[in-house]
């Protein structure tokens, strides 16, 4: 064991380092804190940066060249270290959308030359935005018995149905679907990962209003939507294959310690600069403790986190210590968002623009919008069954007999 | 950066694993808890050929000159196999101590007897870990030439049977006390866990030797028991999961294995994921009494506090998977749920340590 930086480490940090001093002010203003409350905006100022980052290797890294990537080799500790340098500079980092971490992944894995080139390079630097079409209102968790069709015409499909909990669909200049293109195939075999335009006729998004108060999710209707079959990413009927190595990418990004560290800081600070009764709550001993317990928790997952990338660079492939990040990551998150509206009290109840808010109301969105974080993404009761599955080899529930 | 054993750590841990799966076996551990021995001598011989009391023993002392993450390899192996020897205080605290501790003339007197386990010290460190219970404390005075010990030091770690132990007096200072040493009573308290030993002792103007170096040490070996106690928990509660796991693949009920149940799997999966991210937290405490010593101690009480926390509930979880079969003395689970219980409250119970480790970072006076 060893945590020092390597010569090579070493000497990629301080080149992140300098990028940094040269170019922070060129970063969008908002910090990650305030930008998870809303949808990703994406002004210019945004994409200028996301392309600044591309150029320079920090966010795309491994993306081949061919494709507008850095082409970097793999190398885990290296993101690591961007990551933690931008989250020292308090500095956004590389847009995570859905697009770049699921989609782009997915098509290096599934996808032809063509789509390759053809949307790889636009989505990396943003200048593409996608949304995910994979639930619908009876395929949630049993996503697989998902029934949006589509029906060969001529050399196209013909997609009808409803997706549901489309995140971004209402900004999305393209989608990234589930259709089932086999209807007679069984449930896994017949659906096919087809990518489209959100411009194509017969397309209507109605924005969900959330408990946040801020539309993130979206319904999508299809009516007779006409997509070329030279759409579909890897083969037909394969869709679900596809899909699992996108939701893997998913499961992934949701759980991340410096997310958790910059929320478990913030609330330090509110703990030394909030009183009551004139005393710091700091001060008091339930409180802390609390607090503590939440440190060490940060902590855990924060050196979990660097012992999975130790395996992964040494060729172990994903397993149990994997599988848990997303529960008790998104499941800590919600905890901390918790310790500050108890901090703050009648304060934590404030909204919208009410005088004496603080943060700009962040910890009542976050303590909503990481509920959802809980139950998006494969909800906390898959991730369990994952892990008791996959992880630890136990039977699945056998299956009820068709009536 | 490289966050895992070297292959040396896992060549040790793959010798201690085999050997314990060989000589601590359920029936041993059985045998040796209810003959109220609370120590295999036979083990307790395999394992010190295999060097495990002189870990942290430097060479030039006959020992092995390992660091703490050694230590806490070797602590989760005991764990799982809840093998009754004494290991947190003879084998971690008390070289230590004496071997920070001593001066050049203590280490030579003491530490190769205890580096091939012919010697065992008890450590009585509990009122300045945990807090003092009853009327128990120590003060050192000068009596004559002499240097004496006065007072009670209750719960010292790996007492019974002794040949001496290290004393922490009112003040933080530590010394060194023979076991049968005038004035010195020893009293034996059973435990719910029988695979270790706790004792008092009462001291009444008993002869004791100062450890001449021994500013600060006393923190630090309590630091080092701390991530030791919580790579054993980590052991136990680790093997409670996986006896949960195979035993719900056995247990079948309306016709299939109970493993099959989601309410059951869930549980499972609620033990590995809180049991996943401990490992890291006990191996970085145990990195940083090497590299990062100024770390050590919020490091050790993360580790301490949590493990304590995750123990206690893979303990009852784990439990409660066995139905009543987990009740019985027949499963001999219990075995690991006391180790876990006896683990947590030794050192510091989990709001102690949290106390702590909010006023080394200045959050509390």
């Amino acid at each position: 064991m060893d945590l020092n930086d390597q010569t090579e480490h070493k000497v990629f940090r301080e080149e992140v380092r300098t990028f940094l001093d040269g170019n922070k002010h060129l970063a969008p203003g908002e910090s990650a804190f305030s930008f998870r409350m809303r949808p990703r905006n994406l002004a210019e100022d945004v994409r200028r940066w996301q392309g600044l980052l591309v150029d320079h290797g920090l966010t795309s890294r491994t993306i081949p060249k061919a494709y507008g990537g850095y082409g970097a080799d793999v190398d885990i500790l290296k993101s690591r270290i961007i990551a933690d340098e931008f989250f020292a500079a308090n500095v956004i980092q590389g847009l995570g959308n859905q697009g770049i971490s699921m989609l782009v992944p997915t098509m290096l894995e599934h996808g032809t030359e063509e789509q390759k080139q053809r949307y790889i390079r636009p989505t990396i630097r943003s200048e593409i935005v996608w949304c995910q079409g994979y639930s619908e209102p009876n395929a949630g968790s049993d996503l697989a018995s998902l029934t949006t069709s589509a029906t060969e015409d001529g050399d196209d499909f013909i997609i009808n149905g409803q997706k549901i909990w489309t995140s971004g669909a209402h900004i999305a200049e393209m989608i990234f679907c589930l259709v089932r293109t086999e209807p007679d195939a069984p449930k896994h075999e017949g659906i096919s990962y087809i990518v489209f335009p959100m411009d194509t006729p017969g397309i209507e998004v109605r924005p969900l209003q959330t408990m946040t108060g801020s539309p993130s999710f979206n319904e999508v209707f299809f009516t007779d939507v006409r997509v070329p079959m030279a759409n579909v990413v890897g083969n037909r009927g394969q869709g679900w294959v596809v899909a699992n190595s996108t939701l893997k990418h998913e499961r992934g990004l949701l759980g991340d310690a410096n997310r958790s560290l910059d929320s478990l800081l913030r609330v330090r600070k509110l703990l030394q600069n909030e009183s009551l009764d004139g005393r710091p709550l700091m001060e008091n001993p339930l409180f802390r403790d609390r607090f503590i317990r939440l440190q060490a928790r940060v902590q855990a997952m924060r050196l979990h986190e660097m012992r999975m990338i130790t395996e992964a660079g040494k060729g172990k492939g994903r397993g149990l210590g994997d599988m848990v990040v997303k529960l008790l990551g998104c499941e800590l998150n919600h905890q901390l968002d918790g310790l500050g509206i108890d901090i703050l009290g009648e304060i934590g109840v404030l909204y919208d623009d009410s005088p004496l808010l603080r943060d700009g109301g962040a910890w009542q969105a976050n303590f909503m919008f990481d509920l959802g974080l809980i139950i998006g993404g494969g909800t906390a009761q898959i991730q369990k069954n994952i892990i008791s599955e996959r992880g630890l080899g136990m039977p699945r529930e056998p299956k009820v007999a068709q009536a | 950066m490289d966050f895992g054993l070297s292959e040396e750590q896992e060549l040790i841990r793959d010798s201690f694993q085999g050997t314990l799966s060989r000589i601590s076996d359920l029936d041993t551990v059985r045998q040796t808890a209810e003959a109220g021995a609370s120590m295999d001598k036979s083990i307790w011989g395999e394992l010190c050929a295999l060097g495990m009391a002189g870990l942290l023993i430097g060479e030039d002392y006959g020992g092995a000159g390992l660091n703490l993450l050694e230590a806490a390899v070797v602590a989760e192996e005991l764990g799982r196999r809840v093998t009754p020897v004494p290991f947190v205080a003879s084998a971690v605290m008390a070289p230590l101590a004496i071997g920070l501790g001593g001066d050049e003339e203590q280490r030579r007197e003491w530490l190769p007897g205890m580096a091939d386990g012919s010697l065992r010290l008890g450590v009585a460190v509990s009122e300045a870990a945990a807090g003092a219970r009853e009327d128990a404390s120590v003060t050192a005075a000068s009596k004559g030439n002499d240097n004496v010990l006065n007072g009670r030091a209750l719960f010292v770690l790996d007492g019974a049977g002794a040949d001496a132990y290290v004393v922490a007096d009112g003040t933080g200072g530590l010394h060194l006390v023979r076991a049968g040493e005038s004035g010195l009573d020893t009293v034996d308290l059973k435990t719910i866990d029988r695979t270790r030993a706790i004792t008092e002792l009462r001291f009444d103007n008993t002869p004791a030797e100062p450890l001449r170096q021994g500013d600060g040490v006393l923190q630090t070996i309590i630091d080092a028991g701390r991530v030791t106690l919580a790579a054993d928990s980590l052991g136990a509660g680790e093997v409670m999961l996986q006896q949960a796991v195979d035993y719900a693949a056995e247990r079948k009920q309306f016709g299939r294995p109970i493993a099959s149940f989601q309410a059951v799997k869930h549980m499972c999966a609620e033990m590995a994921s809180e049991l996943q991210p401990c490992r890291a937290l006990v191996w970085y405490g145990a990195y940083t009494m090497e590299h990062d010593p100024g770390g050590l101690s919020l490091a050790a009480a993360f580790a301490k506090s949590h493990v304590d926390e995750v123990g206690r509930f893979v303990a009852r979880t784990a439990t409660e998977v066995h139905g009543g079969m987990g009740f019985t003395d027949l499963m001999g689970l219990h075995y690991w749920f006391k180790r876990l219980g006896v683990n947590r409250a030794y050192l510091g119970s989990p709001e102690r340590v949290r106390a702590e480790a909010a006023r080394l970072q200045g959050f509390a006076a």
